[in-house]
């Protein structure tokens, strides 16, 4: 064990090395000097055009109503790439003076508590969804508002091929089998469309599962986090299963390994799939692409075993809004002015305008148009009737990085669900250990 | 100044001292005063000398940027025990072997095409060499468009004379290899011009005295073109070995070392790692692969050079 003190100057050559490469690269990070009153705020957001075009519309209607703070709006790619960007900009100093990222696990691999403002005695803090405020925070503060709605890991389905077939929402995954199997036969669509071109996609089966893994064991996050609950058992197991057994029934379109994300909400906006586990955050390409098809595109939860417990696996905004601890001063008063202007009703409503909303707002006094996508408002019975769970990720700081690889190789027949879980279980444990987690 | 010189006399006096014969003017004796040698050395150990220790240090930490625990060789266990790297170990060989094969025989046969008297020679020549100096990722979203098994030209065009193509990238048990294929495709023209350099050099004499001899085409490649590309031929198969070892870009461009992970090879499975915020594993991961290139090329590059000495 090094003492701290050395340990510290370490990371901080460390990190200086890397501030020079960023340096000798010519990358200078905006620092105008802020004269007479004005305050000009750079705005880091991922390059996806619907989070570009919110983040634009926010900063513009913002700067309407302070016309001493412009806030410039400046894109890093998505993904695993982007982390990247963020977590070393973040390391370096470097970080822009508002950047938008993840909540929940992703969140906390950021080191919230070193790196990024406290804003836990914010007012506005007291008018956001308590779940939410839990996915923005540690033991020792809260860190994020929210720039979207929350959202669903949901069953998309094309509601015209249903109706054609007179088939009903299944309530368990043997009736969706049965649905999927009666289209297959029927022969108008692909059954169940998957994307694996955009590796992330393939999740969906697992991640989108777990509010029947919480209606099997209420317990499960903790004992998750704690070491104790693991994906080779059940209930968390059934995802990996069910990924397995659609494929081997031959259920996917005929392109899964090579279609991507868009191709995939086209398709079962066109009929040339059926279902399309994904997030409901698809309203947004789907009013981009195929917009004739808003109402024709339904969606319903992810089933499991039990017909009982049939529910919704709920996320919370994964637009969130942070501030970096490098913005000081009259950056950071301003930073703050933008904090609290997201959390009200007029950027609610800006957002909504800009972008098709995909579930509810978190924000007190927040609510949706009344036109929005079938897709969005086929979840309102869900979050009437409480048949909701919040999704692994808001309820547990570890995410296993290779997922989204280990379900394609499960949903492309190349690795059994048994090993495919196995594996991941082992990646969680890679995972909790960097994090530090007690008990790994 | 005065610092500067008195270094360069310490210097001196050093060199002085370690030859056995007292030579009377200093033979040894370098023609800059050690104060010219800074700048290049400052730099040096700032960017070459210092990461590489550190790198060694952190592969024994587990890093997240902005804390560090020492572990010591845990990264390197768990490293071991990943279930991607055993296909990544494989793959990673399969890939260099593969590549630097092939591309020394493709470009011994271009060079030989290429160094005779035929039409268009400098226009085929640069044609060969064109794609080496096309980006890498470019030509990898290039052919991931071109090799696309539904919409992609390739198989559009194999489908219109009746073939049903593969899925090149999406097959796990040939995407590897569908990549190998465009990495020899982009590399074969450095190879080329290895050995055109080489073969413009052999003395033409050689082959007038073999032709007295009364040589054919066949024996002219074996005996005397052949053997005397030894050196162009050991520059190709270290440099195309050493490419294929650490190669990344291209297959990041076109699979992602997917699908699953059949076409993971050691730098993707170290690149995810760093992606994963895995910094310390990552960096054990990197010493491993400098670990693993050292071990093949050094003696190989000994075994090779020796084979020369000897002739």
């Amino acid at each position: 064990m090094v003492p701290r003190t050395t340990r510290r100057s370490i990371v901080a050559l460390g990190a200086g090395g890397l501030a020079l490469s960023l340096a000798l690269a010519g990358c200078s990070a905006g620092d105008s000097d802020s004269d007479g009153g004005a305050v000009e705020l750079s705005f880091l957001v991922d390059n996806g055009e619907s989070t570009v075009s919110t983040a634009e519309a926010l900063a513009e209607a913002f700067t309407a109503e302070n016309p001493d703070i412009t806030i410039t709006v400046e894109t890093r790619p998505q993904g695993a790439d982007g982390d990247n960007v963020v977590k070393t900009r973040l390391a370096t100093g470097e970080m822009a003076d508002l950047f938008q990222y993840n909540s929940g696990s992703l969140l906390q691999a950021l080191n919230p508590d070193q790196t990024l403002v406290n804003i836990a005695d914010e007012p506005y803090i007291d008018k956001l969804d308590e779940n939410f405020v839990t996915s923005v925070a540690t033991d020792n503060g809260v860190y994020g508002v929210p720039m979207g709605q929350s959202m669903a890991g949901a069953m998309l389905y094309n509601k015209d091929i249903y109706a054609d077939l007179g088939l009903e929402i299944p309530e368990s995954w043997d009736e969706f089998i049965a649905n999927s199997e009666a289209i297959k036969e029927a022969g108008v669509a692909a059954p169940i469309v998957q994307t694996y071109g955009d590796t992330w996609t393939s999740q969906l089966f697992v991640l989108g599962d777990f509010n029947n893994v919480l209606a099997e064991n209420p317990d499960w996050a903790e004992e998750y986090t704690n070491n104790e609950a693991k994906y080779v058992d059940q209930p968390a197991f059934a995802g990996f299963e069910h990924l397995q057994a659609a494929y081997d029934a031959g259920l996917f379109n005929e392109d899964f390994a090579s279609a991507t994300y868009a191709d995939g909400v086209s398709m079962v906006a066109t009929g040339e799939g059926a279902h399309y586990p994904m997030l409901t955050f698809a309203a947004s390409q789907l009013a981009t692409t195929n917009p004739e098809a808003t109402d024709t595109v339904g969606s319903f939860p992810i089933p499991g075993d039990d017909a009982s417990t049939f529910g919704l696996t709920v996320w919370m905004p994964t637009y969130t809004v942070f501030v970096p601890q490098s913005t000081e001063g009259a950056k950071l008063d301003a930073a703050k002015q933008f904090l609290e202007f997201l959390t009200t009703p007029e950027a609610c409503d800006i957002q909504a305008e800009a972008n098709a909303p995909q579930g509810p707002f978190v924000v007190e006094g927040c609510s949706l148009p009344d036109d929005v996508p079938a897709m969005v408002s086929d979840l309102q019975q869900y979050f009437d009737a409480g048949q909701t769970n919040l999704a692994l990720e808001f309820l547990s700081p570890i995410k296993g990085p290779a997922l989204e690889q280990i379900t394609v190789a499960v949903g492309s027949g190349i690795t059994s669900a048994a090993d495919g879980a196995a594996q991941y279980d082992e990646d969680v444990k890679k995972q909790a250990q960097q994090l530090g987690i007690e008990g790994w | 100044m005065t610092t500067a010189t008195a270094t360069g006399r310490t210097a001196t006096g050093r060199t002085a001292t370690s030859p056995p014969k007292p030579a009377k003017r200093k033979p040894m004796k370098s023609p800059y005063p050690s104060w010219f040698f800074i700048p290049a050395g400052v730099f040096y150990v700032v960017l070459f000398l210092v990461p590489t220790v550190a790198s060694f240090y952190f592969s024994l930490t587990r890093w997240t940027l902005f804390d560090v625990e020492f572990i010591g060789f845990d990264n390197f266990i768990r490293f071991f025990q990943e279930p991607q790297l055993v296909t990544g170990f494989i793959n990673t060989f399969i890939y260099a072997f593969l590549t630097s094969g092939a591309k020394v025989v493709l470009g011994l046969l271009f060079g030989v095409l290429l160094s005779s008297q035929i039409i268009g020679r400098g226009f085929l020549r640069a044609t060969i060499f064109f794609p080496v100096l096309v980006s890498t990722i470019g030509v990898g979203i290039l052919f991931k468009v071109l090799m696309d098994p539904f919409d992609g030209p390739i198989n559009e065009t194999l489908a219109a004379i009746g073939i049903q193509g593969p899925g090149w990238l999406t097959d796990p048990s040939i995407a590897l290899l569908s990549v190998a294929l465009v990495d020899i495709w982009k590399g074969v023209g450095l190879a080329t011009l290895i050995y055109i350099a080489g073969m413009v050099a052999i003395p033409q004499e050689y082959y007038e005295a073999a032709k007295v001899d009364g040589a054919g085409a066949w024996n002219n490649f074996r005996h005397i073109t052949l053997p005397l590309l030894r050196p162009a031929t050991v520059t190709v198969v270290l440099l195309s070995l050493i490419g294929g070892l650490r190669s990344f870009d291209l297959i990041w461009a076109m699979t992602g070392g997917g699908p699953g992970f059949t076409s993971d090879v050691l730098a993707s499975v170290i690149y995810k790692q760093y992606q994963a915020g895995f910094f310390g594993l990552s960096t054990a991961g990197n010493v491993v692969l400098f670990l693993v290139v050292a071990a093949i090329i050094f003696p190989l590059s000994w075994w090779l050079n020796r084979k020369e000495a000897d002739q």
